[in-house]
């Protein structure tokens, strides 16, 4: 959610924790759960190495698949790990990956369609194009040639969400442009004699941050489910690492015991993503208390 | 017998963002006696419209109606269950809404919709509602009676959509008609037709009928008893001659004054003709789509359009919707390309795109859009607006960019808090004052206003109108002032310009505005503003154009010839209408003589006198 803070206008300093304080209040009940659930995985992400029990890979129990105990609170894995320490290292990698994957996309995409946007008619139709053939391109089965062909790694994980998810990114950003560059407000700045990219830049961009920040989310889940389906196949992330998406597929064979061990990455990929979509329908919209009287 | 409406104690309350109660409409009682019109009359924010829809027992989202009494047609509204309420709306009381255009699916045809409500609520069969239909667009007017109900609502005109909105809402023999502001949306040659028919229908009927409007004109013609209404309050209510006559209430007679627009016209700042005028446009022709072989584009909005603008002289120009004057505007502020003819702007020729004109010249010339609601954006507060335009033409940044920001704002009466705001927390006149304070900040010597008065209430337009008269005697810039209300125009505008689907029909002084002769199209337009006074509508003589010409559609002949109710057949339909200099010193688009003109004219008025 950096994105907000570095585009939008910056409030006046004293009055942003107010600012924050005064959103909490307004946000409506699921919003802020969502918001907690969100901020819960942010910081498990973040601090969960250091917080947890044990060694990630450590074999520590001698029993596998067990329940729930002081010890182990999350219980034991297929091998005898600590369930709970890693969930925690592989919530760093599916919000990680999914953080920096949703906002290279968004980013990308919505640059892109400033650029076209603010550019002739042919430029707009080349990239519109382009983008339309990338839509056509089946995902997961995009994402299976790379693998295939590359091998799996971070570096290349991040470049296939970041493929998949900038074409409806770019598409969503380039018709609210489209739609905002024949508000009265860009005509006058361009009667004004304001170059494209100021137009692009000052006076649309700053109007499309409120539905592309709703569409990041959108995509921040994709990206999650996409990632636990890719290491679900097995050609995500890479043992000895795990992500919440691999911890499900490597202890599928508890499921039969109803063992923490596979309920608990999957109840966190659950938590994560119902949380940023609760979170993003509690956002205020911008229009919908314009119903003045006549 | 007891009245068809009673109100006792009607109070509306919603609550605000940071869930602060706020009451909307306070302590209201007025009844209605079967067969009367009642009027609300009020400004944006009144509680008017909250009001007639309370009557329907509806409150928009949010909103708490509580009252002692609401009955109507001896049902208590507020007591209705949800099935009740469905029961009770549309075939109790019905509702005409202000924009019929949004009030249509554009997917069905006008039938279909029509006698929905009889259908929907049981109350006739398809066949008789159809007939039914058929019955009262005879009575409201519509061309082919049998045949309109087979259209899609794009393919009728604004003012019959709307005249059928009023069908749908009476063909269940409703017992209460809420109108909420019907004719607003419309131009005044359509608003008259309108208002006709709606009387004649309300009488015929002998409904019992809610009018809600901001227009006391509109109202002295439809309404038997007026309620004065502000900040949901009741300041006044009285039969209709008392409340225009003799209103009670300071406020009632503010509205009034505001009404009546006075005559703000600078000393046309002695503008010898002898000077290079400050904008001259020669032979303009423009408009939208592809051009073709003589580079003329495919709809031709602007046809040959001459004038001049002196420096620190205002030139208003008049037309309905589609005559072409907002896309004038825009030709000349270079957001739309002439496909010919020139502007010259202190006699240099301009080009015609923006792209291609100097900066220099662009802050010369600023332009003002109809909408402040759209034309600030959302996302810049006040100072970032103003300080676009200061640094962007002048160079002016950091304090010295906010002294100016300050000037601005005292120069268009706004306290300098107001400069950390965004658009969003202003009110329509704040906005619209930001919105000509953006074209100041380029120190501009021309601004063209595309209808800034338009969207706003009277009151409130009138101080927008004495600012703009203020701002010419200090600072001498010059206005292009657009819109399509005569009356306003006559009062602030030194030369008037009138257009008819893309022509000018009439161009002169405002002195030759005063009094025929006038072409007939103006003839129209000042015989459709509604005088404030009972019994207008009566004695305004109806003009029935003959019927439409059937002529091989040249594209020189006279563009009003279908609606003319002076045509010469045999002449206007044959040869193109020539310029002709009437006495007075205006130009006149047609081809009667000025002593006709003049008596047609003359005619009018001695009818509007008896």
């Amino acid at each position: 959610m950096n994105m907000a803070t570095d585009l939008a206008p910056t409030p006046t300093r004293p009055s942003r924790l107010r600012g924050l304080t005064k959103r909490w209040r307004t946000l409506p009940l699921a919003g802020r759960v969502g918001l907690s659930l969100v901020i819960f995985w942010i910081l498990a992400a973040v601090f969960g190495r250091m917080v947890a029990p044990y060694e990630v890979g450590a074999i520590v129990s001698d029993d596998v698949f067990q329940g729930f105990s002081a010890a182990h609170p999350l219980g034991s894995d297929y091998l005898g790990r600590d369930v709970l320490s890693r969930v925690l290292s592989g919530a760093r990698y599916t919000v990680g990956l999914a953080l920096a994957g949703a906002m290279l996309a968004s980013t990308t995409g919505t640059t892109l369609a400033l650029f076209a946007a603010a550019s002739g008619r042919w430029v707009d139709e080349a990239m519109s194009r382009l983008m339309d053939a990338m839509i056509s391109l089946p995902s997961k089965v995009l994402a299976l040639v790379m693998v295939a062909a590359f091998g799996s790694s971070i570096p290349l994980l991040l470049i296939i969400a970041t493929v998949t998810y900038v074409p409806g990114a770019y598409r969503i950003a380039r018709s609210l442009a489209v739609s905002l560059n024949q508000m009265d407000y860009v005509q006058a700045a361009r009667a004004r004699g304001e170059g494209r990219f100021y137009l692009a830049w000052s006076e649309i961009l700053p109007n499309m941050i409120h539905p592309m920040l709703a569409d990041f989310g959108l995509r921040f889940v994709f990206v999650v489910l996409m990632l636990s389906g890719l290491s679900f196949l097995g050609l995500g992330v890479q043992p000895p690492n795990a992500d919440l998406g691999s911890l499900v597929r490597e202890n599928t064979s508890g499921l039969g015991d109803g063992a923490p061990a596979v309920l608990m990455p999957a109840l966190a990929i659950a938590t994560l993503t119902i949380g940023v979509n609760l979170f993003i329908d509690g956002l205020p919209r911008r229009g919908r208390r314009s119903d003045g009287e006549a | 017998m007891s009245p068809l409406v009673e109100v006792r104690g009607l109070s509306v309350a919603a609550r605000d963002e940071q869930g602060a109660p706020v009451t909307l409409v306070r302590d209201v009682s007025f009844s209605i006696p079967q067969g009367e019109v009642l009027a609300l009359i009020g400004e944006s924010g009144s509680g008017k419209t909250t009001i007639a829809l309370a009557l329907m027992g509806y409150a928009r989202a949010g909103c708490g109606v509580a009252a002692e009494t609401l009955r109507v047609a001896g049902v208590d509204v507020l007591s209705l269950s949800a099935a009740e309420r469905v029961a009770f709306r549309g075939a109790k009381v019905s509702y005409i809404a202000q924009s019929a255009a949004s009030a249509f699916n554009p997917s069905k045809t006008i039938m279909d919709q029509v006698v929905e409500p009889a259908v929907i609520h049981g109350l006739m069969s398809r066949q008789a509602a159809e007939a039914k239909a058929v019955d009262l667009f005879r009575s409201l007017a519509l061309p082919d009676p049998e045949g309109i109900g087979r259209r899609y609502p794009h393919q009728v005109s604004g003012g019959q959509l709307q005249r059928l909105m009023a069908a749908m809402a009476l063909i269940t023999d409703p017992a209460l008609v809420v109108l909420d502001e019907p004719t607003t949306a419309l131009d005044v040659t359509t608003q008259i037709d309108a208002l006709r028919v709606f009387k004649k229908v309300v009488r015929e009927r002998g409904a019992t009928a809610v009018y809600v409007s901001h227009d006391l004109a509109v109202v002295a013609q439809m309404a038997d008893r007026i309620v004065v209404l502000r900040q949901g309050e009741i300041r006044e209510a009285g039969g209709t001659d008392q409340v225009l006559h003799a209103p009670s209430d300071p406020y009632t007679r503010s509205l009034m004054a505001a009404a009546r627009p006075q005559v703000r016209a600078a000393p046309a700042a002695a503008a010898s003709s002898e000077t290079t005028p400050l904008l001259q446009v020669t032979g303009l022709s423009a408009g939208y789509g592809r051009p073709d072989a003589q580079g003329l584009p495919r709809a031709l909005i602007l046809k040959d359009i001459d004038f001049a603008i002196q420096r620190g002289a205002t030139l208003g120009v008049i037309g309905e919707s589609g005559s072409g004057k907002s896309t004038l505007a825009r030709v000349i502020a270079g957001l739309l390309p002439a496909s010919r003819g020139q502007v010259l702007l202190n006699g240099q020729a301009l080009a015609p795109e923006l792209a291609r004109r100097p900066r220099e010249q662009l802050r010369r010339i600023q332009i003002v859009f109809q909408n402040a609601d759209t034309a600030l954006n959302p996302a810049q507060t006040v100072s970032r607006v103003l300080g676009r335009p200061l640094e962007f033409y002048h160079g002016l940044k950091g304090a010295a960019q906010q002294a100016r920001v300050a000037e601005l704002l005292e120069l268009i009466r706004l306290p300098p808090a107001i400069a950390e705001r965004r658009a969003g927390e202003l009110s329509g006149g704040q906005k619209q004052r930001i919105n000509l304070a953006r074209a100041l900040a380029a120190d501009p010597d021309l601004i063209l206003c595309d209808e800034v008065t338009s969207a706003l209430d009277t009151v409130v337009a009138a101080a927008i109108l004495d600012l703009m008269a203020d701002l010419r005697r200090e600072l001498g810039v010059s206005f292009m002032f657009i819109s399509h209300d005569i009356s306003t125009v006559r009062a602030v505008c030194d030369d008037i310009l009138v257009l008819y689907s893309g022509r000018t029909v009439e161009a002169g002084s405002r002195s030759a505005f005063q009094a025929p002769p006038f072409h007939p199209y103006t003839d129209l337009l000042v015989a459709s503003v509604p005088e404030m006074r009972r019994g207008w509508l009566e004695e305004t003589p109806v003009r029935r154009a003959p019927a439409p010409a059937r002529v091989a559609a040249g594209g020189s002949l006279c563009s009003f010839l279908d609606r003319c109710p002076m045509r010469v057949d045999g002449v206007c339909d044959v040869t193109p209408p020539p310029r002709v200099r009437l006495s007075d010193g205006s130009q006149v688009l047609c081809h009667r003589t000025e002593r006709q003109l003049a008596a047609a004219g003359a005619q009018r008025s001695e009818v509007g006198a008896r």
